[in-house]
Protein backbone atom coordinates (compact mmCIF):
# COMPACT_ATOMS: atom_id res chain seq x y z
CA UNK A 1 0.00 0.00 0.00
CA UNK A 2 1.46 3.39 -0.90
CA UNK A 3 2.00 5.98 2.21
CA UNK A 4 -1.03 7.83 0.74
CA UNK A 5 -3.67 5.21 0.61
CA UNK A 6 -2.57 4.82 4.21
CA UNK A 7 -3.22 7.66 5.14
CA UNK A 8 -6.49 8.04 3.24
CA UNK A 9 -7.47 4.98 5.26
CA UNK A 10 -6.22 6.01 8.28
CA UNK A 11 -8.11 9.55 8.20
CA UNK A 12 -11.33 7.32 7.01
CA UNK A 13 -11.18 4.53 10.09
CA UNK A 14 -10.18 7.72 12.59
CA UNK A 15 -13.35 9.46 11.62
CA UNK A 16 -15.71 5.76 11.58
CA UNK A 17 -14.10 5.80 15.33
CA UNK A 18 -15.72 9.29 15.99
CA UNK A 19 -19.12 8.29 14.70
CA UNK A 20 -20.54 6.73 18.07
CA UNK A 21 -19.43 9.66 19.82
CA UNK A 22 -21.01 11.98 17.33
CA UNK A 23 -24.44 9.85 17.24
CA UNK A 24 -24.16 10.69 20.99
CA UNK A 25 -23.54 14.21 20.92
CA UNK A 26 -26.19 14.77 18.26
CA UNK A 27 -28.64 13.02 20.66
CA UNK A 28 -27.33 14.92 24.09
CA UNK A 29 -28.51 17.81 22.21
CA UNK A 30 -31.95 17.06 21.00
CA UNK A 31 -30.64 17.41 17.32
CA UNK A 32 -33.77 16.44 15.00
CA UNK A 33 -35.60 14.88 17.40
CA UNK A 34 -33.12 12.73 18.74
CA UNK A 35 -32.35 12.20 21.98
CA UNK A 36 -30.98 10.49 24.94
CA UNK A 37 -34.51 8.70 26.26
CA UNK A 38 -35.80 8.94 29.84
CA UNK A 39 -32.49 8.18 31.89
CA UNK A 40 -29.89 10.18 29.30
CA UNK A 41 -27.32 9.53 32.34
CA UNK A 42 -28.09 5.58 32.20
CA UNK A 43 -27.85 5.74 28.26
CA UNK A 44 -24.07 7.76 28.07
CA UNK A 45 -22.70 5.22 30.75
CA UNK A 46 -23.90 2.21 28.92
CA UNK A 47 -23.12 3.48 25.26
CA UNK A 48 -19.77 4.63 26.31
CA UNK A 49 -18.58 1.64 27.92
CA UNK A 50 -20.34 -0.85 25.05
CA UNK A 51 -18.13 1.10 22.67
CA UNK A 52 -15.53 0.86 24.95
CA UNK A 53 -15.28 -3.03 25.19
CA UNK A 54 -16.17 -3.03 21.03
CA UNK A 55 -13.03 -1.42 20.87
CA UNK A 56 -11.50 -3.66 22.91
CA UNK A 57 -12.29 -6.42 21.09
CA UNK A 58 -11.79 -4.90 18.19
CA UNK A 59 -8.24 -4.22 18.49
CA UNK A 60 -7.72 -7.66 19.64
CA UNK A 61 -9.07 -8.96 16.60
CA UNK A 62 -6.66 -7.15 14.74
CA UNK A 63 -3.98 -9.74 14.71
CA UNK A 64 -5.72 -12.71 14.06
CA UNK A 65 -7.65 -10.76 10.87
CA UNK A 66 -4.32 -10.24 9.97
CA UNK A 67 -2.71 -13.87 10.47
CA UNK A 68 -6.30 -15.36 8.69
CA UNK A 69 -6.20 -12.45 5.78
CA UNK A 70 -2.94 -12.38 4.87
CA UNK A 71 -3.31 -8.28 4.65
CA UNK A 72 0.03 -7.51 6.74
CA UNK A 73 -1.10 -3.71 6.80
CA UNK A 74 -4.32 -4.53 9.20
CA UNK A 75 -1.17 -3.78 11.69
CA UNK A 76 -1.32 -0.10 10.96
CA UNK A 77 -4.48 0.25 12.73
CA UNK A 78 -4.24 -1.72 15.75
CA UNK A 79 -2.80 1.57 17.95
CA UNK A 80 -5.47 3.81 16.40
CA UNK A 81 -8.10 1.44 17.67
CA UNK A 82 -6.46 0.75 20.99
CA UNK A 83 -6.25 4.33 22.18
CA UNK A 84 -9.61 4.69 20.76
CA UNK A 85 -10.92 1.84 23.45
CA UNK A 86 -9.24 3.84 25.86
CA UNK A 87 -10.86 6.75 24.87
CA UNK A 88 -14.69 5.95 25.63
CA UNK A 89 -13.58 3.58 28.81
CA UNK A 90 -12.23 7.05 30.27
CA UNK A 91 -15.29 8.99 28.71
CA UNK A 92 -16.97 6.31 30.42
CA UNK A 93 -15.42 6.80 33.93
CA UNK A 94 -15.83 10.50 33.65
CA UNK A 95 -19.91 9.80 32.86
CA UNK A 96 -19.93 7.44 35.34
CA UNK A 97 -17.67 9.94 38.36
CA UNK A 98 -19.04 13.31 36.70
CA UNK A 99 -22.99 13.11 35.80
CA UNK A 100 -23.79 10.12 37.65
CA UNK A 101 -21.50 11.05 41.00
CA UNK A 102 -21.10 14.42 40.63
CA UNK A 103 -17.01 13.97 41.12
CA UNK A 104 -18.60 13.21 44.74
CA UNK A 105 -15.38 11.18 46.22
CA UNK A 106 -16.93 9.57 49.24
CA UNK A 107 -19.61 7.38 46.75
CA UNK A 108 -17.13 6.97 43.94
CA UNK A 109 -14.33 5.40 46.94
CA UNK A 110 -17.61 3.43 48.38
CA UNK A 111 -18.51 2.21 44.78
CA UNK A 112 -14.82 1.47 44.05
CA UNK A 113 -14.39 -1.01 47.27
CA UNK A 114 -17.45 -2.50 47.68
CA UNK A 115 -19.09 -2.78 44.50
CA UNK A 116 -17.08 -5.64 43.02
CA UNK A 117 -17.93 -5.04 39.54
CA UNK A 118 -16.77 -1.48 39.65
CA UNK A 119 -13.61 -2.56 41.54
CA UNK A 120 -12.85 -4.63 38.18
CA UNK A 121 -13.72 -1.80 36.17
CA UNK A 122 -11.39 0.34 38.03
CA UNK A 123 -8.19 -1.81 37.63
CA UNK A 124 -8.96 -2.61 34.12
CA UNK A 125 -8.89 1.33 33.47
CA UNK A 126 -5.79 1.45 35.56
CA UNK A 127 -3.80 -0.67 33.71
CA UNK A 128 -4.94 1.13 30.35
CA UNK A 129 -2.88 4.16 31.42
CA UNK A 130 0.22 2.84 30.85
CA UNK A 131 -1.05 1.22 27.67
CA UNK A 132 -1.78 4.64 26.76
CA UNK A 133 1.34 6.75 28.09
CA UNK A 134 3.79 4.29 26.05
CA UNK A 135 1.62 4.59 22.82
CA UNK A 136 4.23 6.92 21.16
CA UNK A 137 6.67 5.94 18.54
CA UNK A 138 9.49 7.32 21.06
CA UNK A 139 8.38 5.48 24.18
CA UNK A 140 7.89 2.00 21.15
CA UNK A 141 11.82 2.94 20.66
CA UNK A 142 13.09 3.66 23.99
CA UNK A 143 11.15 0.52 25.57
CA UNK A 144 11.65 -1.88 22.71
CA UNK A 145 11.50 -5.93 23.77
CA UNK A 146 9.46 -4.69 26.89
CA UNK A 147 7.01 -2.75 25.06
CA UNK A 148 5.69 -5.99 23.63
CA UNK A 149 5.80 -7.42 27.09
CA UNK A 150 3.98 -4.50 28.51
CA UNK A 151 1.33 -4.48 26.11
CA UNK A 152 0.60 -7.91 27.03
CA UNK A 153 -1.67 -6.59 29.39
CA UNK A 154 -4.11 -5.91 26.94
CA UNK A 155 -5.16 -9.59 27.65
CA UNK A 156 -5.99 -9.29 31.35
CA UNK A 157 -7.48 -5.86 31.07
CA UNK A 158 -10.03 -7.45 28.32
CA UNK A 159 -10.80 -10.64 30.61
CA UNK A 160 -11.85 -7.54 33.43
CA UNK A 161 -13.79 -5.96 31.16
CA UNK A 162 -16.27 -8.58 29.90
CA UNK A 163 -16.09 -9.73 33.49
CA UNK A 164 -17.01 -6.51 34.97
CA UNK A 165 -20.05 -6.34 32.38
CA UNK A 166 -21.15 -9.87 33.32
CA UNK A 167 -21.15 -9.06 37.14
CA UNK A 168 -23.21 -5.15 36.43
CA UNK A 169 -26.31 -7.09 34.36
CA UNK A 170 -29.27 -7.62 36.99
CA UNK A 171 -30.67 -10.60 35.08
CA UNK A 172 -30.24 -10.91 31.26
CA UNK A 173 -26.52 -12.58 31.10
CA UNK A 174 -27.16 -13.21 27.32
CA UNK A 175 -25.04 -10.36 25.97
CA UNK A 176 -21.98 -10.28 28.32
CA UNK A 177 -21.96 -14.31 27.59
CA UNK A 178 -22.02 -13.31 23.78
CA UNK A 179 -19.09 -10.68 24.32
CA UNK A 180 -17.02 -13.53 26.64
CA UNK A 181 -17.54 -15.71 23.64
CA UNK A 182 -16.02 -13.78 21.43
CA UNK A 183 -13.46 -12.81 23.53
CA UNK A 184 -12.52 -16.88 24.42
CA UNK A 185 -12.28 -17.04 20.77
CA UNK A 186 -9.53 -14.07 19.99
CA UNK A 187 -7.28 -15.59 23.04
CA UNK A 188 -8.14 -19.26 21.87
CA UNK A 189 -6.44 -18.29 18.40
CA UNK A 190 -3.73 -16.55 20.06
CA UNK A 191 -2.84 -19.62 22.30
CA UNK A 192 -3.14 -21.11 18.76
CA UNK A 193 -0.38 -19.26 17.54
CA UNK A 194 1.75 -19.21 20.47
CA UNK A 195 1.95 -23.28 20.76
CA UNK A 196 2.49 -23.56 17.06
CA UNK A 197 5.37 -20.68 17.28
CA UNK A 198 6.39 -22.99 20.35
CA UNK A 199 6.44 -26.72 18.64
CA UNK A 200 7.73 -24.97 14.81
CA UNK A 201 11.01 -23.85 17.90
CA UNK A 202 11.02 -27.23 19.05
CA UNK A 203 11.51 -28.93 15.55
CA UNK A 204 13.82 -26.34 14.71
CA UNK A 205 16.28 -27.20 17.75
CA UNK A 206 15.64 -30.99 17.49
CA UNK A 207 16.58 -30.69 13.83
CA UNK A 208 19.58 -28.85 14.71
CA UNK A 209 20.65 -31.63 17.52
CA UNK A 210 20.59 -34.14 15.62
CA UNK A 211 22.41 -32.60 12.77
CA UNK A 212 25.28 -31.75 15.36
CA UNK A 213 25.32 -35.39 16.60
CA UNK A 214 25.38 -37.22 13.55
CA UNK A 215 28.81 -36.93 11.96
CA UNK B 1 -48.79 3.40 17.76
CA UNK B 2 -48.48 7.46 17.44
CA UNK B 3 -49.53 9.22 20.68
CA UNK B 4 -52.21 12.14 19.54
CA UNK B 5 -50.20 15.14 19.69
CA UNK B 6 -52.09 16.70 22.10
CA UNK B 7 -51.08 14.11 24.54
CA UNK B 8 -47.44 14.43 23.87
CA UNK B 9 -47.51 18.13 24.70
CA UNK B 10 -49.22 17.69 28.11
CA UNK B 11 -47.25 19.74 30.12
CA UNK B 12 -48.44 18.91 33.37
CA UNK B 13 -47.61 21.21 36.44
CA UNK B 14 -49.96 20.15 39.03
CA UNK B 15 -52.24 17.47 39.98
CA UNK B 16 -54.94 19.89 39.87
CA UNK B 17 -54.27 21.39 36.50
CA UNK B 18 -53.64 18.20 34.99
CA UNK B 19 -57.54 17.11 36.28
CA UNK B 20 -59.01 20.02 34.68
CA UNK B 21 -57.18 19.88 32.27
CA UNK B 22 -58.61 16.20 31.19
CA UNK B 23 -62.46 17.05 32.24
CA UNK B 24 -62.33 19.89 29.39
CA UNK B 25 -61.18 17.33 26.87
CA UNK B 26 -63.44 15.11 28.14
CA UNK B 27 -65.96 17.90 28.10
CA UNK B 28 -65.15 19.17 24.58
CA UNK B 29 -66.50 15.34 23.68
CA UNK B 30 -62.35 14.61 22.53
CA UNK B 31 -62.24 11.55 24.45
CA UNK B 32 -64.67 9.89 22.36
CA UNK B 33 -62.96 10.63 19.04
CA UNK B 34 -62.08 7.74 16.98
CA UNK B 35 -64.77 5.96 18.46
CA UNK B 36 -66.61 5.79 14.98
CA UNK B 37 -63.86 4.02 13.47
CA UNK B 38 -62.54 0.59 13.33
CA UNK B 39 -62.79 -1.16 16.52
CA UNK B 40 -59.22 -0.28 17.76
CA UNK B 41 -57.04 -3.06 19.19
CA UNK B 42 -53.48 -2.95 21.24
CA UNK B 43 -52.86 0.15 22.11
CA UNK B 44 -54.49 1.89 19.62
CA UNK B 45 -57.86 1.30 22.09
CA UNK B 46 -55.94 3.06 24.64
CA UNK B 47 -58.94 5.65 25.78
CA UNK B 48 -60.22 7.95 28.34
CA UNK B 49 -61.32 6.92 31.49
CA UNK B 50 -63.83 8.17 34.01
CA UNK B 51 -62.04 9.15 36.83
CA UNK B 52 -62.98 11.03 40.31
CA UNK B 53 -59.77 12.36 42.70
CA UNK B 54 -58.15 9.86 45.44
CA UNK B 55 -56.11 10.08 48.67
CA UNK B 56 -52.72 10.02 48.89
CA UNK B 57 -51.73 11.89 46.10
CA UNK B 58 -48.16 13.43 46.25
CA UNK B 59 -47.94 16.99 44.84
CA UNK B 60 -45.09 16.71 43.19
CA UNK B 61 -44.72 17.02 39.63
CA UNK B 62 -45.40 14.16 37.44
CA UNK B 63 -43.08 13.02 35.00
CA UNK B 64 -43.86 12.93 31.49
CA UNK B 65 -46.32 10.61 29.19
CA UNK B 66 -43.21 9.71 27.22
CA UNK B 67 -41.04 8.80 30.72
CA UNK B 68 -43.84 7.04 31.95
CA UNK B 69 -44.39 5.01 28.78
CA UNK B 70 -41.30 4.08 27.39
CA UNK B 71 -38.69 3.65 29.99
CA UNK B 72 -40.16 0.46 31.52
CA UNK B 73 -39.28 -2.89 32.98
CA UNK B 74 -41.70 -5.67 32.04
CA UNK B 75 -39.66 -8.26 30.82
CA UNK B 76 -42.39 -10.10 29.39
CA UNK B 77 -41.81 -8.33 26.35
CA UNK B 78 -37.91 -7.54 26.54
CA UNK B 79 -35.32 -6.79 28.89
CA UNK B 80 -34.63 -3.53 27.52
CA UNK B 81 -35.77 -0.61 29.11
CA UNK B 82 -37.78 0.49 25.94
CA UNK B 83 -38.33 -3.27 24.64
CA UNK B 84 -41.89 -3.04 26.50
CA UNK B 85 -42.79 0.29 24.13
CA UNK B 86 -41.87 -1.48 21.17
CA UNK B 87 -42.64 -4.72 21.65
CA UNK B 88 -46.20 -4.41 23.26
CA UNK B 89 -47.79 -2.14 20.87
CA UNK B 90 -49.78 -4.77 19.23
CA UNK B 91 -50.45 -6.95 22.11
CA UNK B 92 -54.28 -7.53 22.63
CA UNK B 93 -56.22 -7.44 26.30
CA UNK B 94 -59.38 -7.87 25.13
CA UNK B 95 -61.12 -9.80 26.00
CA UNK B 96 -59.38 -10.41 29.86
CA UNK B 97 -60.59 -12.65 31.78
CA UNK B 98 -58.89 -13.10 35.51
CA UNK B 99 -58.99 -16.36 37.70
CA UNK B 100 -59.69 -15.76 41.37
CA UNK B 101 -58.92 -18.81 43.66
CA UNK B 102 -58.05 -19.95 47.10
CA UNK B 103 -58.66 -19.36 50.44
CA UNK B 104 -62.49 -17.39 49.86
CA UNK B 105 -66.11 -17.93 49.53
CA UNK B 106 -66.23 -16.54 45.70
CA UNK B 107 -63.69 -18.01 43.54
CA UNK B 108 -63.99 -18.20 39.59
CA UNK B 109 -63.39 -16.41 36.37
CA UNK B 110 -64.46 -13.23 35.91
CA UNK B 111 -64.36 -10.66 33.07
CA UNK B 112 -62.25 -7.75 33.59
CA UNK B 113 -65.25 -5.47 33.24
CA UNK B 114 -67.22 -7.26 36.13
CA UNK B 115 -64.25 -7.08 38.18
CA UNK B 116 -63.46 -3.35 37.49
CA UNK B 117 -66.92 -1.99 36.70
CA UNK B 118 -68.68 -1.79 40.36
CA UNK B 119 -65.72 0.63 41.36
CA UNK B 120 -64.76 4.59 41.27
CA UNK B 121 -61.74 4.49 39.46
CA UNK B 122 -59.36 6.82 41.27
CA UNK B 123 -56.48 9.51 39.73
CA UNK B 124 -53.81 8.77 42.82
CA UNK B 125 -50.27 10.32 41.41
CA UNK B 126 -47.52 8.15 43.92
CA UNK B 127 -43.97 8.16 44.04
CA UNK B 128 -42.64 5.04 42.06
CA UNK B 129 -38.92 3.48 43.43
CA UNK B 130 -37.53 0.72 40.94
CA UNK B 131 -35.26 -1.55 42.83
CA UNK B 132 -32.42 -0.50 39.82
CA UNK B 133 -32.14 3.11 42.17
CA UNK B 134 -34.34 5.16 39.90
CA UNK B 135 -37.69 7.08 40.39
CA UNK B 136 -40.53 8.38 39.02
CA UNK B 137 -43.86 10.04 39.90
CA UNK B 138 -47.04 8.46 37.79
CA UNK B 139 -50.19 9.64 37.82
CA UNK B 140 -51.92 6.34 38.45
CA UNK B 141 -55.89 5.31 37.82
CA UNK B 142 -57.33 2.49 39.97
CA UNK B 143 -59.05 0.87 42.88
CA UNK B 144 -58.02 0.48 46.18
CA UNK B 145 -56.95 -3.57 46.29
CA UNK B 146 -58.38 -4.22 48.99
CA UNK B 147 -61.95 -3.00 47.84
CA UNK B 148 -61.90 -5.30 45.15
CA UNK B 149 -60.15 -8.33 47.15
CA UNK B 150 -63.25 -8.09 49.74
CA UNK B 151 -66.27 -8.90 47.02
CA UNK B 152 -64.72 -12.27 47.16
CA UNK B 153 -64.78 -12.57 50.57
CA UNK B 154 -61.73 -14.06 51.78
CA UNK B 155 -62.07 -16.62 54.76
CA UNK B 156 -59.57 -16.72 57.48
CA UNK B 157 -57.36 -19.27 56.16
CA UNK B 158 -56.49 -16.03 53.64
CA UNK B 159 -52.82 -14.75 55.06
CA UNK B 160 -51.72 -14.22 51.97
CA UNK B 161 -52.40 -12.64 48.28
CA UNK B 162 -50.73 -15.01 45.36
CA UNK B 163 -51.07 -12.82 41.58
CA UNK B 164 -49.91 -13.91 38.15
CA UNK B 165 -48.87 -12.64 35.16
CA UNK B 166 -50.32 -14.08 31.53
CA UNK B 167 -47.68 -16.72 30.50
CA UNK B 168 -48.55 -16.67 26.29
CA UNK B 169 -45.04 -16.53 24.94
CA UNK B 170 -46.42 -15.97 21.40
CA UNK B 171 -47.96 -12.65 22.61
CA UNK B 172 -45.45 -12.10 25.11
CA UNK B 173 -41.68 -12.59 23.09
CA UNK B 174 -39.89 -12.06 25.90
CA UNK B 175 -41.18 -15.11 27.31
CA UNK B 176 -39.66 -16.91 24.90
CA UNK B 177 -36.29 -17.01 26.74
CA UNK B 178 -35.82 -18.43 30.59
CA UNK B 179 -34.70 -15.04 31.86
CA UNK B 180 -37.11 -15.79 34.65
CA UNK B 181 -39.06 -18.50 35.85
CA UNK B 182 -42.66 -17.85 33.77
CA UNK B 183 -45.21 -16.69 34.37
CA UNK B 184 -43.99 -14.03 36.80
CA UNK B 185 -45.32 -14.04 40.47
CA UNK B 186 -46.29 -12.04 43.13
CA UNK B 187 -47.34 -11.97 46.54
CA UNK B 188 -48.22 -9.50 49.62
CA UNK B 189 -49.27 -10.48 52.91
CA UNK B 190 -53.31 -10.10 53.41
CA UNK B 191 -52.66 -6.52 55.53
CA UNK B 192 -50.35 -5.58 52.69
CA UNK B 193 -53.19 -5.67 50.14
CA UNK B 194 -55.86 -4.61 52.13
CA UNK B 195 -53.93 -1.24 52.93
CA UNK B 196 -55.78 1.94 51.15
CA UNK B 197 -52.10 2.74 49.84
CA UNK B 198 -52.52 -0.36 47.42
CA UNK B 199 -54.04 0.30 44.03
CA UNK B 200 -55.53 -2.26 41.37
CA UNK B 201 -54.09 0.03 38.56
CA UNK B 202 -55.78 0.23 34.93
CA UNK B 203 -55.03 3.43 34.04
CA UNK B 204 -52.14 6.22 34.30
CA UNK B 205 -52.85 10.03 33.26
CA UNK B 206 -56.72 9.24 33.12
CA UNK B 207 -56.39 6.75 30.18
CA UNK B 208 -56.68 3.12 29.91
CA UNK B 209 -53.09 1.22 30.55
CA UNK B 210 -51.09 1.13 27.70
CA UNK B 211 -49.69 -2.63 27.05
CA UNK B 212 -46.35 -1.59 28.21
CA UNK B 213 -47.53 -0.34 31.59
CA UNK B 214 -48.76 -3.32 32.36
CA UNK B 215 -52.26 -3.41 30.68
CA UNK B 216 -54.99 -4.43 31.46
CA UNK B 217 -54.68 -4.00 35.01
CA UNK B 218 -51.63 -4.34 37.49
CA UNK B 219 -50.42 -4.22 41.01
CA UNK B 220 -48.90 -0.15 42.27
CA UNK B 221 -47.98 -1.04 45.95
CA UNK B 222 -46.22 2.63 46.01
CA UNK B 223 -43.59 1.58 49.31
CA UNK B 224 -42.10 -1.23 47.68
CA UNK B 225 -39.98 -1.42 44.87
CA UNK B 226 -41.37 -1.37 41.01
CA UNK B 227 -40.60 -5.12 40.67
CA UNK B 228 -43.96 -5.72 43.18
CA UNK B 229 -46.09 -4.40 40.55
CA UNK B 230 -46.63 -7.73 39.20
CA UNK B 231 -48.21 -6.29 35.50
CA UNK B 232 -51.60 -7.72 33.15
CA UNK B 233 -52.56 -9.77 36.15
CA UNK B 234 -54.77 -13.00 34.74
CA UNK B 235 -54.58 -14.76 38.23
CA UNK B 236 -55.18 -14.00 42.20
CA UNK B 237 -55.05 -16.81 44.63
CA UNK B 238 -55.55 -16.12 48.69
CA UNK B 239 -53.33 -18.54 50.30
CA UNK B 240 -51.97 -20.05 54.01
CA UNK B 241 -48.47 -19.83 52.99
CA UNK B 242 -46.43 -17.12 52.21
CA UNK B 243 -45.91 -17.71 48.32
CA UNK B 244 -42.75 -16.65 46.32
CA UNK B 245 -41.99 -14.15 43.78
CA UNK B 246 -40.55 -14.18 40.48
CA UNK B 247 -37.39 -12.23 41.65
CA UNK B 248 -36.95 -13.81 44.96
CA UNK B 249 -36.70 -17.19 43.24
CA UNK B 250 -34.41 -15.87 40.46
CA UNK B 251 -31.83 -14.22 43.15
CA UNK B 252 -33.24 -14.79 46.22
CA UNK B 253 -29.93 -12.94 48.17
CA UNK B 254 -30.72 -10.01 46.51
CA UNK B 255 -34.40 -9.63 46.34
CA UNK B 256 -36.60 -10.47 49.00
CA UNK B 257 -40.40 -11.34 49.47
CA UNK B 258 -40.97 -7.87 50.83
CA UNK B 259 -38.99 -5.56 48.66
CA UNK B 260 -39.90 -2.28 50.84
CA UNK B 261 -38.32 0.84 49.48
CA UNK B 262 -35.35 0.98 52.12
CA UNK B 263 -32.13 2.99 52.08
CA UNK B 264 -30.32 1.73 54.65
CA UNK B 265 -30.39 -1.96 53.67
CA UNK B 266 -28.50 -1.91 49.74
CA UNK B 267 -28.63 -4.30 47.34
CA UNK B 268 -25.78 -6.17 47.33
CA UNK B 269 -24.44 -5.05 43.90
CA UNK B 270 -25.51 -1.21 44.69
CA UNK B 271 -26.65 1.82 47.09
CA UNK B 272 -30.23 2.08 47.96
CA UNK B 273 -29.41 5.06 49.69
CA UNK B 274 -29.85 7.25 46.44
CA UNK B 275 -32.30 7.61 43.33
CA UNK B 276 -32.13 9.11 39.99
CA UNK B 277 -35.26 11.05 39.33
CA UNK B 278 -36.29 10.51 35.60
CA UNK B 279 -36.99 13.51 33.85
CA UNK B 280 -34.53 15.82 36.37
CA UNK B 281 -32.14 15.86 33.03
CA UNK B 282 -28.29 15.12 32.37
CA UNK B 283 -26.66 17.19 34.96
CA UNK B 284 -29.51 16.58 37.97
CA UNK B 285 -28.23 15.24 40.93
CA UNK B 286 -29.72 11.89 42.69
CA UNK B 287 -32.01 12.29 45.36
CA UNK B 288 -31.69 10.83 48.87
CA UNK B 289 -34.32 7.29 49.19
CA UNK B 290 -36.90 8.14 51.58
CA UNK B 291 -37.94 5.21 53.95
CA UNK B 292 -40.80 3.26 52.78
CA UNK B 293 -40.25 5.55 49.70
CA UNK B 294 -41.70 8.78 51.51
CA UNK B 295 -44.90 6.38 53.10
CA UNK B 296 -43.26 5.20 56.34
CA UNK B 297 -45.77 7.32 58.24
CA UNK B 298 -48.65 5.07 56.20
CA UNK B 299 -47.13 1.70 56.38
CA UNK B 300 -44.50 1.39 59.14
CA UNK B 301 -46.88 -0.07 61.47
CA UNK B 302 -47.45 -2.99 58.95
CA UNK B 303 -43.46 -4.35 59.68
CA UNK B 304 -43.36 -2.97 63.50
CA UNK B 305 -41.12 -5.91 65.36
CA UNK B 306 -39.72 -7.29 61.49
CA UNK B 307 -36.56 -6.85 61.13
CA UNK B 308 -35.99 -4.52 58.01
CA UNK B 309 -32.36 -5.94 57.27
CA UNK B 310 -33.24 -9.67 57.31
CA UNK B 311 -36.65 -9.25 55.89
CA UNK B 312 -35.43 -7.31 52.38
C1 LIG C 1 -11.97 -1.49 30.71
C2 LIG C 1 -12.78 -0.68 31.34
C3 LIG C 1 -14.28 -0.74 31.27
C4 LIG C 1 -15.11 -1.26 30.31
C5 LIG C 1 -14.73 -1.93 28.99
C6 LIG C 1 -16.46 -1.07 30.77
C7 LIG C 1 -17.59 -1.49 30.08
C8 LIG C 1 -18.87 -1.47 30.58
C9 LIG C 1 -20.01 -2.04 29.93
C10 LIG C 1 -19.99 -2.75 28.58
C11 LIG C 1 -21.09 -1.81 30.72
C12 LIG C 1 -22.52 -2.25 30.46
C13 LIG C 1 -23.23 -1.36 29.53
C14 LIG C 1 -24.60 -1.86 29.21
O1 LIG C 1 -25.24 -2.50 30.05
O2 LIG C 1 -25.07 -1.61 28.09
C15 LIG C 1 -20.63 -1.09 31.88
C16 LIG C 1 -21.44 -0.65 32.90
C17 LIG C 1 -20.99 0.13 33.95
N1 LIG C 1 -19.69 0.48 34.23
FE1 LIG C 1 -18.08 0.04 33.12
N2 LIG C 1 -16.45 -0.42 31.97
C18 LIG C 1 -15.14 -0.19 32.32
C19 LIG C 1 -14.69 0.45 33.45
C20 LIG C 1 -15.50 1.06 34.38
C21 LIG C 1 -15.04 1.91 35.46
C22 LIG C 1 -13.59 2.29 35.72
C23 LIG C 1 -16.14 2.30 36.15
C24 LIG C 1 -16.28 3.17 37.36
C25 LIG C 1 -15.36 3.36 38.26
C26 LIG C 1 -17.30 1.70 35.52
C27 LIG C 1 -18.60 1.85 35.94
C28 LIG C 1 -19.69 1.29 35.34
C29 LIG C 1 -21.05 1.47 35.79
C30 LIG C 1 -21.48 2.29 36.99
C31 LIG C 1 -21.86 0.75 34.92
C32 LIG C 1 -23.38 0.68 34.90
C33 LIG C 1 -24.00 -0.21 35.89
C34 LIG C 1 -25.51 -0.12 35.84
O3 LIG C 1 -26.09 0.49 34.93
O4 LIG C 1 -26.11 -0.67 36.74
N3 LIG C 1 -16.86 0.97 34.44
N4 LIG C 1 -19.27 -0.90 31.76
Amino acid sequence: MSPKTLRAMKVAVFILCLLPLGKLALEAFGVAGMSLGANPVEELLHRCGKWGLNFLLITLAITPLRRLSGWNAAIRFRRMLGLFAFFYILLHFLVYAGLDQRFAMQYIVEDIVERPYITLGIIALVLLLPLAITSTNGMMRRLGRRWQKLHRLVYPIAILAVWHFYWQVKQDILEPLIYAGILALLLGVRYFYHLQRKRKQHALTMDKKLRSETP
Amino acid sequence: MKQPNRIKSWEITSESNFINRRAFLASAGLAAAGATLLPATGNAAVRELETVPGPYSTDEEPNSWEDVTTYNNFYEFGTGKEDPYRYAQDFVTEPWTVRIEGECEKPGDYAFEDLVAPHALEDRVYRHRCVEAWSMVVPWVGIPLGDLLKRFEPNSDAKYVRFETLYDPRRMPGQRRAVLDWPYVEGLTIEEAMHPLTLMTVGVYGKSLPNQNGAPLRLVIPWKYGFKGIKSIVKIEFTKRQPRNSWNVSAPHEYGFYANVNPEVDHPRWSQARERRIGAGLFAEKQPTLMFNGYAEEVASLYSGLDLRKNY
